[in-house]
């Protein structure tokens, strides 16, 4: 079973965060919480052997001591510290067997600490499908190294060469002398190693994995089944009270008057009012939000006329100078070479990530030092930003993530960790705030809404000759062509990061952001180009297709899907889309039923194929495939958010419609083998391919071509009543 | 006002003093210590906080502490009996059900509610039950799976 934090005490028996100190504050505090400190040769701190580059911003402070990630208790037991945090996508298993692969110990005797500041090893974010292609290189090498060390300091007790050491579920054995060995836990009694490899041995091969590789389920589910598995806001310490806060009504909104005596009446309750701050305090969470509604304010609310309607026409007219993200030929040439032009524009709304569990934090201000349980992506994002906003020192400040209830990009923000440490330090006292269901509507970084421009040709020979790619607001991520097209030029006009005056509210990332936006697009497009030149759309893709892992995900879920060629639209509602998304190479094809009269889509069936490279962990990738299936239904049917003057509309679930039960299709994954590579991503690659599969669905089941996610009944209604 | 509720709750009798208009969620969660129903969407719109009244699964944000008077509660924290795991418990953890686990308590006493009164449910009959029950993971099709195999496994009569 894992150990996650401890989240009762400040003190344990953890090594700390080297990020944050110096690497001899680090070994002091390691040692003096190991017991004291084992100095087998002193070394400085200079790396000694090349390891993973520790490069850009999702590197560079990722430290290169393995202590830092591993530890050996004298019991024999591992723990595997991760700056890395758990929301449901599966690290928690796939990095302890990614530890107990290289360490050589059983996967059961590996714990893992995840997202704690104080313990763990820094980490820019748990986002981006980078845990197992990024972070967990790391971890693997520091094994690795812990395993060499340990078989020098087995070679020097059993004295004999290293080379006659080989090792196994934590024990170390001399092959010559049978009954001469000695476990890890013997070797190290619990304390810290400082020795260091000079050469690092290569890491196990794919073909050599024992652990890595096979399928485990979850390790966390005793718990989450159980109700043990604690949440943010699920933690108590003494005197802790809840706090809520006056929120505008609108984004874009300024407070003219607040009138806060009548909460003050409220027995026990206490008004904070810092600056923009307004927030009252209770022990008890229904009290605070009576406190919360007895508070009177008038707001100054714009109009700005811009709504979920006009938004698009508002992001074009404010469009940025583009950034050329691909190009080739020349688009003019492409043109005259056409002897067919395919123009359309798409437009996607804004989409709200809806995790289950809200944004939430415990902040426990004490002194010149803060704690904190949060939900959040970013342990070490929060860290500094309390830390700026407390005006302490890095060092003073700890995050503490237990299980995060799903994030999916939402959670990279966390301004509640910030608001319940400066009430914490205002009130003295530890200070629980969990986001109601519509705080967490009005506060979410929403992915921003965006349009893509296309305009396109077929030569005589019906092939591509062109493409004209815009994409606004978006972003650039997934746009890029790689299709065989001889003239092409992908332009991205502002990346989904923009800053404030564009957007009405925040905006941010969602699993896998921008790319969903643009494989929807791209991949419409492309079976409205397949049908002008009367060609089968599947056909027609591999026409221009050189990539080799691009064509075999292709021919895959063909193979499952069991596609027949035909012209589109055929009126069998079948769908292909495909893309490259954190590295993977996914395909899926849909099969939709489209009732005419009602406009409402139903999802039979959906077949994904992703090649990842080398697969930690084929269960949790299977599972990562079915939730972005079940999830991307959302955005591609759904999900909206709809707006007014900064007026969020759309504040729980009784409008904004996330799937469900009723909503599912039959899913079949298929995982291409391809272990010649090293694990790619795999939280996001299988929603990517979501808008576009069930939009070229649409159009093959009725001609009626969707240019507006998601394809709500009355934007297919009319869409047919276009095609006629 | 302040009034004396009596109910059992996993399987005890409990008492307490308590304002009886206030919500149960809330009750089980600050007073009682019982974390395992979650608040996700205060409106009863997303099945977090089910908790089982005399075995049919409710909102407990819908429910006011005053009304279980009287009542059985069980919550997932009562689900195990003598440290072994409920059958629908131990079919999340076999068929990996779960992805953050937030809504899981919930999937798990509705699935029980529903394993009560339709021992033997369809697939669709289990689809139409657990749709107001949401999960933003992306587990349903688990979900769906554990609960036909708790229903298999359970056929001996255990519940």
């Amino acid at each position: 079973m894992m150990r996650k934090q401890d989240h009762t005490g400040m003190e344990s028996n953890l090594p700390a965060s080297p990020a944050s100190l110096s690497r001899r504050e680090f070994l002091k505090r390691m040692g003096l919480l190991s017991g004291g400190l084992i100095v087998y040769c002193s070394v400085g701190d200079s790396p000694l052997f090349a390891r993973a580059p520790r490069e850009g911003f999702i590197g560079s402070n990722v430290p290169t001591d393995f202590n830092a990630f591993v530890h050996i208790g004298a019991d024999n037991r591992v723990t595997c510290f991760v700056g890395k945090i758990e929301m449901g996508q599966g690290p928690i298993t796939s990095f302890a067997q990614m530890a107990a692969e290289e360490l050589d110990v059983a996967y059961e005797s590996v714990d893992m600490v995840m997202g704690d500041t104080d313990h763990c090893p820094w980490d820019a974010g748990t986002w981006g499908s980078l845990s197992t292609r990024h972070y967990g290189l790391f971890v693997k090498e520091a094994a690795c190294e812990a395993k060499g060390v340990l078989k020098e300091l087995a070679a020097e007790k059993l004295s004999c060469p290293v080379q006659n050491l080989v090792t196994k579920n934590g024990m170390i054995f001399d092959k010559d002398r049978p009954g001469s060995q000695v476990s890890y836990g013997d070797l190290t009694a619990g304390k810290i190693i400082e020795r260091h490899l000079t050469d690092l041995p290569p890491l196990k091969s794919f073909s050599e994995y024992g652990i890595s590789g096979k399928p485990y389920l979850r390790r966390d589910s005793f718990d989450k089944v159980t109700g043990r598995a604690k949440y943010t806001a699920d933690f108590r310490v003494p005197g802790m009270v809840y706090a809520k806060i006056v929120r505008p009504p609108a984004h874009g909104a300024t407070l003219l008057h607040a009138d806060t005596s009548a909460a003050w009446k409220i027995k026990d309750v206490q008004v904070i009012q810092e600056g923009d701050l307004i927030a009252v305090l209770h022990p008890d969470p229904e009290i605070a939000e009576k406190a919360l509604a007895a508070i009177k304010t008038e707001y100054d609310n714009p109009k700005t006329g811009i709504d979920d309607q006009t938004i698009f026409n508002h992001l074009l007219k404010n469009a940025p100078h583009p950034e050329i993200a691909s190009a080739a030929g020349n688009l003019k040439e492409g043109e005259k070479q056409s002897v067919s032009i395919v123009e359309e524009t798409y437009f996607n709304g804004y989409v709200a990530h809806s995790p289950m569990e809200p944004h939430a934090a415990l902040a426990l201000v004490e002194g010149d030092h803060a704690t904190l349980w949060a939900s959040t992506q970013t342990p070490f994002g929060v860290r500094q930003l309390v830390s700026q906003a407390l005006g302490f020192s890095l060092e003073k400040v700890r995050i503490i993530t237990p299980f995060v209830g799903g994030g999916f990009g939402g959670k990279a923000a966390s301004a509640q960790a910030v608001e319940a440490a400066r009430l914490s330090r205002i009130s003295g006292k530890p200070v629980m705030l969990v986001w109601t269901r519509k705080e967490e509507f009005f506060l979410d970084t929403f992915r921003p809404a965006a349009v893509v421009k296309i305009r396109s040709g077929i030569d005589t020979s019906g092939r591509m000759s062109f493409w004209d790619y815009q994409v606004y607001f978006a972003g650039k991520r997934g746009c890029e062509i790689f299709y065989e097209i001889p003239h092409h030029q992908e332009s991205v006009y502002g990346e989904w990061q923009i800053g404030p005056g564009i957007h009405p509210f925040a905006v941010g990332p969602w699993r896998a952001p921008a790319a969903n936006t643009n494989i929807y697009a791209r991949d419409l497009h492309i079976h409205l180009m397949a049908s002008r030149a009367g060609k089968d759309p599947l056909e027609f893709r591999l026409d221009h297709l050189k990539d080799k892992r691009m064509r075999k995900v292709l021919e895959t879920v063909a193979a499952q899907f069991g596609w027949t060629a035909s012209k589109t639209p055929g009126g069998r509602g079948y769908g292909i889309s495909c893309g490259i998304d954190a590295e993977t190479y996914v395909a899926s094809m849909a099969e939709v039923e489209v009732d005419r009269t009602s406009g409402q889509i139903q999802v039979k069936r959906i077949v994904c194929a992703q090649d990842m490279g080398q697969v930690i962990n084929p269960q949790g990738a299977v599972i990562q495939m079915e939730g972005c299936i079940t999830m991307g239904l959302g955005y591609a049917l759904t999900e909206e958010v709809r707006f007014s003057d900064g007026r969020v509309l759309d504040v729980n679930f009784d409008t904004y419609s996330i799937p469900g039960f009723s909503s599912l299709p039959q899913i079949e994954t298929i995982i291409v083998p391809n272990s010649a590579l090293p694990p790619k991503g795999g939280g996001e690659p299988a929603i990517v391919c979501m808008g576009g599969v069930l939009a070229t669905a649409v159009y093959d089941a009725t001609g009626a071509k969707i240019c507006r996610l998601p394809m709500t009944p009355e934007r297919v209604k009319l869409a047919l009543k276009t095609a006629g | 006002m302040t009034q004396t509720i009596q109910f059992t709750l996993n399987g005890k009798p409990v008492r307490i003093d308590v304002d009886g208009e206030r919500t149960l969620l809330w009750v089980l969660r600050t007073d009682l210590g019982l974390t395992g129903a979650k608040y996700g969407c205060g409106e009863g719109l997303c099945g977090a906080c089910t908790v089982l009244v005399d075995g049919e699964a409710i909102r407990s944000c819908q429910m006011s502490a005053g009304d279980v008077q009287g009542k059985t509660i069980t919550t997932i924290e009562g689900l195990e009996k003598n440290g072994q795991l409920h059958p629908i418990q131990e079919a999340f953890v076999r068929h990996d059900a779960l992805q953050c686990g937030f809504c899981t308590p919930g999937m798990i006493l509705k699935a029980h509610s529903l394993l009560s009164s339709n021992p033997e449910p369809t697939r669709d009959d289990i689809i139409h039950a657990m749709d107001e029950n949401l999960c933003r993971c992306g587990a349903h099709v688990r979900i769906i799976q554990a609960v036909q195999a708790a229903s298999e496994g359970m056929k001996g009569g255990r519940s």
